[in-house]
């Protein structure tokens, strides 16, 4: 769908290259393709998508700080992230079945999380981080690509069930390497089945630059697959949810899969383990900071006088609200008791399971009455 | 009571299965018009429709993580994987996805999926289609892992893998698909042996022989064998390897007190280890000679000309047996 697809990627000419609504400066311009999938949104709509990263944003950085401070085993940051992650997501709907990686927590938040959720999986409590029954996302997924399968099996449920609803899967650049990414493609193709594959291109896969995985801009390999698929400014929140809104309509027509690369940028490490001085410039992180996605949507609020500092403090105190939540909740967790390593391995009774949780019961019994 | 083989027992197992359960779903490469390479799947589709009976792409992976989404919709998905040797590029689905959603969820997503694996050599095949990789499986926690031996248990124990709400990796002998045995089709699922049970298939006193899938046949002709020694041998096919019916086997064990355990796969850190530690755990003053493990050789899976000399035959099976009861035998040398 998009027309600009070139044949070499390249990174700074890249950004040129994908649909936008709003400028870095904020500027809203026209977008032939785009536009009619946002005309209902109105001053109100676009500060409650400015108030959404502006809380995800403060979000991840408790997140992090949880994890400097030894509360955490690890965190993955989606600073830079946040007008992708939110713009999608709020085009979903309450009946779509999410299927994300490890770094959507903009996703979860826009379903409603709780503030335990962002961090039970992190903290080491739960192999999951929320009930994925409750918020209609499946659990985060650490193996690269894996979820994107899962997606489409849903999907091709959904189908056949026929009912109306649309299964979402969200990776990112390097996952588009991967065999299950490229076979999940297929699969949908084939059974035309109601799946939109989101593609976050944040520039880096941990330290391996995109164009490493792709020398062919990532939304140009869908159609190949038969699947029309859109690129877009993933900095743009705007257009992030027009496209949005235009996959999850194609395929709630019954059309089949669509996709959309989103192209941003990871502005923190990988993962809280990562040093990415080691391999990225400071001027591509200086660039980028000029494309900055809640700036962009600020600038435009603020131009248009839709935006007071008044509500700016006060969406900053809600953003300190959730954050002190969620900081409550991970201090506030309390580990199972150790017979529960063994529950829920399987639903139904295992012999050998079961006289090794004896065994081990039988052991730990030695210590009653010790201090 | 009805005659089948065991390959027709799959199907009619798959089909009752199916009527039994509308969310029951196939999925795997040719098992539409042409009813799997091996057949199993013979006329499903003509009852009930490609929406179940779903043929797929080659993508091992793209099979089972697409099984994986449809169980997350409350699908039940069998996934027909064409051969042993074509199951290692769904091994990451398989052991990360499949076996660990129903833990890492605390129980809130199940996986009830089956993966049947036609299995094992001795048919003169190519490379790559006569493996045996269950210890891979039965080392993953979450799995249960089935390998049957019979046409009467291949019907009853596919249709308890595909009810149960675990995931189920269910090995199918190849070497046995034709093999005939009576079937009671009608008999109800609820009053079947449990599926993790395993099953004295000869009495004996002098040893007990300890198998699964084809080789509990070899077992056989070996107990037989061995009675006109004077050597009885109590014979037990284990059906389940995750997990695995250790009451049965030690009951066995404590009886006989000698025990050779055989299996086609290699035998580093195979099944047979596992079983013998186990035993040795378990009822180790019961034992009047140390157990004994007759396998297939730690190699790649040879060229078909050669795959006699790596699979337990009789006289390997017997030659154990003698060793295990002190008779002369092929390292003591003496003739008996
Ligand atoms: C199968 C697999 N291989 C390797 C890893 C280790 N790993 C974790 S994240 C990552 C980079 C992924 O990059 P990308 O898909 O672009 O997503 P991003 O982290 O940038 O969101 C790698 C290699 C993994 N988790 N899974």
């Amino acid at each position: 769908m998009s027309p600009q697809i070139t044949p070499i990627a390249d990174t700074a000419q890249d950004l040129e290259l994908t649909e936008r609504i709003l400028t870095p400066d904020g500027t809203r311009i026209s977008n032939p393709q785009l536009d009619a999938y946002v005309a209902d949104v109105d001053a109100e709509q676009l500060r409650a998508l400015h108030r959404d990263m502006i809380i995800l944003r403060r979000i991840d950085a408790e997140g992090v700080a949880l994890q400097r401070q030894g509360q955490l085993g690890l965190w993955a940051p989606c600073q830079g992230q946040e007008a992708t992650q939110i713009g999608t997501a709020r085009a979903i709907a309450p009946q779509d079945y999410i299927f994300p990686s490890y770094r959507e927590t903009g996703v979860i938040y826009a379903r409603g999380a709780a503030p335990g959720d962002y961090v039970r999986m992190w903290r080491g409590e739960e192999g999951a981080g929320h009930d994925p029954s409750g918020l209609r996302v499946a659990p985060l997924q650490i193996i690269i690509g894996a979820q994107t399968l899962h997606a489409v099996g849903y999907a091709l449920g959904i189908k056949h069930d026929g009912a109306d609803e649309v299964a979402v899967t969200y990776f990112g650049d390097g996952a588009t390497s991967q065999g299950d990414v490229n076979e999940a493609m297929i699969f949908a193709s084939s059974y035309q089945a109601p799946v939109v594959f989101v593609c976050q291109n944040n520039h880096w896969a941990i330290s391996e630059p995109v164009a490493l995985q792709s020398q062919y801009p990532i939304a140009g390999r869908a159609p190949g697959f038969g699947i029309p698929s859109l690129r877009v400014d993933g900095n743009d929140v705007l257009a992030c949810m027009a496209a949005m809104r235009w996959a999850l309509a194609h395929a709630r027509a019954g059309k089949g899969p669509a996709y959309i690369e989103a192209v941003t940028y990871r502005m923190g490490p990988h993962t809280t383990a990562d040093d990415p001085t080691r391999y990225r410039e400071s001027a591509e992180l200086d660039q980028w900071r000029q494309r900055d996605p809640i700036a962009r949507l600020e600038a435009h609020l603020r131009a248009a006088g839709e935006l007071s500092d008044e509500h700016l403090a006060e969406t900053q105190a809600a953003a300190d609200d959730v954050a002190r939540d969620m900081r409550a909740a991970c201090l506030g967790m309390t580990t199972r008791p150790p017979l529960a390593v063994f529950d829920g391995v399987y639903a139904e009774p295992h012999t050998g399971l079961e006289r090794q949780r004896g065994e081990y019961a039988a052991y730990l019994a030695t210590f009653d009455g010790e201090v | 009571m009805t005659e089948l083989t065991l390959g027709k027992a799959l199907g009619a197992g798959l089909r009752q299965a199916m009527r039994d359960d509308d969310k029951v779903v196939l999925l795997g490469e040719d098992i539409g018009k042409l009813g799997g390479v091996f057949r199993i799947t013979d006329g499903l589709l003509d009852e009930f429709g490609a929406k179940r009976v779903i043929d797929t792409p080659l993508a091992e992976s793209g099979i089972v993580g697409t099984a994986v989404g449809l169980a997350f919709r409350g699908y039940r998905p069998v996934v027909e994987i064409q051969f042993d040797g074509f199951v290692y590029p769904a091994f990451d689905q398989i052991v990360a996805q499949v076996a660990k959603l129903h833990y890492r969820t605390q129980g809130r997503v199940r996986m009830p999926i089956t993966i049947r694996i036609p299995w094992a050599g001795g048919i003169g095949a190519a490379e790559h289609h006569s493996e045996s990789p269950e210890a891979y499986f039965v080392h993953t926690a979450g799995l249960r892992v089935i390998a049957v031996s019979n046409p009467e248990d291949a019907y009853r124990s596919l249709r308890q893998a595909i009810a149960s709400d675990d995931p189920v990796i269910f090995f199918e002998p190849k070497r046995l698909y034709h093999h005939k045995g009576e079937v009671d089709l009608d008999a109800p699922l609820a009053d079947a042996p449990p599926m993790g049970l395993a099953r004295v298939v000869r009495e004996g006193t002098d040893a007990t022989l300890i198998t699964y899938g084809a080789m509990v046949s070899t077992a056989l002709q070996a107990a037989e064998a061995a009675e006109d020694d004077g050597i009885s041998i109590e014979v037990i096919d284990l059906r389940s390897l995750s997990p695995i019916d250790y009451d049965s086997v030690a009951a066995s064990v404590r009886k006989t007190g000698r025990v050779v355990v055989a299996h086609e796969a290699s035998r580093e850190a195979g099944v047979a280890a596992e079983v013998i530690a186990s035993i040795t755990e378990r009822c180790f003053e019961y034992l009047e000679s140390a157990p004994l493990r007759v396998t297939g050789h730690d190699i790649p899976y040879p060229p078909a000309k050669l795959e006699k000399y790596h699979l337990p035959d009789l006289d390997r099976l017997l030659d154990a047996v003698d060793r295990v009861l002190d008779r002369p035998n092929s390292l003591t040398g003496a003739e008996a």
